[in-house]
């Protein structure tokens, strides 16, 4: 009996083990592709990887972060980069994700595509400040009855290097039915000055993945990975009069901008249309009266759409589009900065049109 | 030994009726999923019948020197997978340095059928039949075969039916089963030519 134990393991052992020298041998000689070098937009930067694995991890090595939500199994479809040269030709797995317009400009799957051999390749300036970050909750407060604050404090690296209005991509870790760790995004509430944080809003959204783990796991002290920031959605530099319209966590990236345009003493003309259903979703109202008295030519329109009762509403009434239509004025000099559900901006967008703000000075944030 | 049949019959009835797919329906996961596509199904089918023809030997030669002479047959499950997982990837890794083209058509499609039931299935009937070496080699290449016929033939007919009005409630692998059916029983047809026992 024994024996015979010992004999099955020994030869169950002989066999792994013969197997996997052969794979070592293999990966040190067949997979072995030696160091291949990676220049990137033109040779501002260049690194030299080892050979054989994705371009997406060789990118990530070096500490450029190119945004996927899947992990590089190829089916977020998200971690495109255009390559010049050195990827060959274009694997079926990548085929799903690539329009022929992308076709045309060599974008590819960073996570299918191998560095084997030496090549160029083309991303975006932002994401060399890419960064993946450890953080602990420093707090979680309730805004509303559905919308949380999570403050996060950065541990390694130690501070981070924004632009008011970016986003960044919070990893949720396994939980309940949740099996493999997934990305989302969130705008930054917290200003550019405030480096050591992170403060994201986060609203409930019924089977949300993130925002359920957010709102009933997550507790003060627990660690939190995320990786930024990513996005164009910020302040342009200009003196031309700025528009916000947000609505629920929309709040967030406006926040930010507001708090930086405070901190950096910037004087522009600003009205910003807050909209809600009713007071119960109305936040931080404390903090716009404040920024307000801090700011002269600050302005912040709330405004509900459908006020209850109780509510003693006395502000702004209507849906935010009607509020903007009757309120902006000097349009076409105007910026606007919008951030909310998909709905929201492409109905503000509209008002805007006809308002006469120019397209190019529209600026939003949908999600 | 199986002395009925010559080894060439069995490379003829493990195309044909004794298709591994349709008689046994192993395999049918990648057969389900991969067949919406002529082009797709050719490749993962060239690749089926290269492992096939390959890991069946090689499990032969594993079993009978290794297996048998210490008494552990009944380690064969595992044994064969681990010998199969093992193959798999060193190709893969061997196509992928040193072509291509090869890569482009065949490597990308080997890693999705390490763990396809078929390949298994092929090793463990070997055994079973107590087939000899070279006739372990046939009837792997033969069902290798057999499963590329299928899945071809599926793909050929699935692309047909897309132009075709399908009820919703049988759309994708609902009628790809029922399609599946449909051709065992058009292989049973086969079955009076040669027998595999």
């Amino acid at each position: 009996m024994i024996t015979s134990l010992l004999v099955s393991i020994g030869i169950i052992s002989l066999i792994s083990v013969f197997l996997a020298i052969l794979m070592v041998i293999a990966d040190a000689t067949i997979g072995n592709y030696g160091i291949v070098k990676i220049s990137v937009n033109d040779k501002t930067k260049e690194f030299e990887v080892e050979g054989g694995q994705s371009l997406l991890r060789a990118l990530n090595q070096e500490g450029v972060f190119i945004p996927s939500a899947c992990g590089g199994r190829g089916s977020c479809g998200l971690c495109k980069v255009q390559v010049i040269e050195g990827a060959g030709e274009y694997l079926p797995t990548e085929l799903p994700w690539i329009s022929e317009e992308e076709k045309k400009q060599n974008i590819r799957l960073s996570c299918q595509v191998k560095a084997k051999t030496d090549m160029a390749i083309v991303i975006p300036e932002e994401l060399f400040y890419v960064k993946e970050y450890s953080t602990v909750v420093e707090s979680i407060k309730d805004l509303t009855h559905d919308i949380k604050e999570v403050r996060l404090l950065l541990k390694d690296p130690p501070s981070i290097t924004t632009k008011a209005g970016q986003y960044i991509q919070f990893e949720v870790p396994e939980y309940g039915d949740l099996d493999e760790s997934v990305y989302r995004a969130y705008s930054m509430a917290s200003p550019p000055g405030d480096s050591t944080h992170v403060e994201l809003e986060i609203r409930l959204v019924p089977n949300g993945i993130c925002t359920t783990y957010v709102h009933e796991v997550l507790k003060e002290g627990d660690p939190v990975t995320i990786n930024g920031p990513y996005g164009d959605f910020f302040l342009r530099e200009t003196e031309n009069n700025i528009i916000f319209i947000a609505g629920g966590s929309g709040m967030a990236p406006i926040k930010s901008i507001l708090l930086d345009m405070e901190q950096r003493g910037i004087q522009r003309k600003a009205t910003y249309f807050f909209g809600a259903r009713s007071k119960r979703d109305l936040f931080l109202l404390d903090k716009m009266r404040e920024l307000e008295e801090k700011m002269p030519n600050f302005k912040f329109v709330p405004a509900l759409s459908e006020p209850l009762e109780e509510d003693n509403w006395e502000g702004e009434v209507g849906l935010i589009t009607d509020v903007v239509r009757r309120m902006v004025e000097e349009a076409p000099s105007s910026e606007a900065y919008l951030c909310g559900s998909p709905g929201m901006i492409d109905a503000c967008i509209k008002v805007l049109h006809e308002l006469k703000v120019p397209e190019e000075n529209i600026f939003y944030d949908k999600f | 030994m199986n002395g009925s049949i010559t080894p060439l019959a069995i490379f003829f009835a493990s195309i044909f009726t004794g298709n591994i797919l349709l008689t046994n329906y192993l395999g049918m996961c990648s057969f389900l999923s991969v067949s919406k596509e002529l082009k797709t199904s050719t490749g993962l089918g060239v690749a089926v019948i290269f492992v096939m023809a390959t890991t069946t030997p090689l499990n032969w030669l594993v079993y009978q020197h290794l297996l048998i002479p210490f008494g552990l047959e009944y380690l064969r499950f595992i044994v064969f997978i681990i010998v199969i997982a093992a193959f798999v990837q060193l190709t893969e890794m061997t196509i992928e340095r040193y072509s291509e083209p090869l890569y482009q058509s065949l490597g990308i499609f080997l890693p999705l059928i390490t763990v396809n039931c078929a390949i298994l299935g092929v090793s463990l009937f070997m055994v079973i039949r107590e087939y000899s070496f070279f006739t372990s080699f046939l009837f792997g290449l033969g069902s290798g075969i057999g499963w590329f016929i299928a899945i071809i033939a599926m793909a050929g007919i699935r692309q047909k039916l897309r132009t075709a009005k399908i009820p919703p409630g049988l759309e994708g692998p609902g009628i790809t089963l029922i399609i599946a059916g449909f051709m065992a029983m058009a292989f049973m047809g086969f079955s009076g030519m040669i027998a595999l026992s």
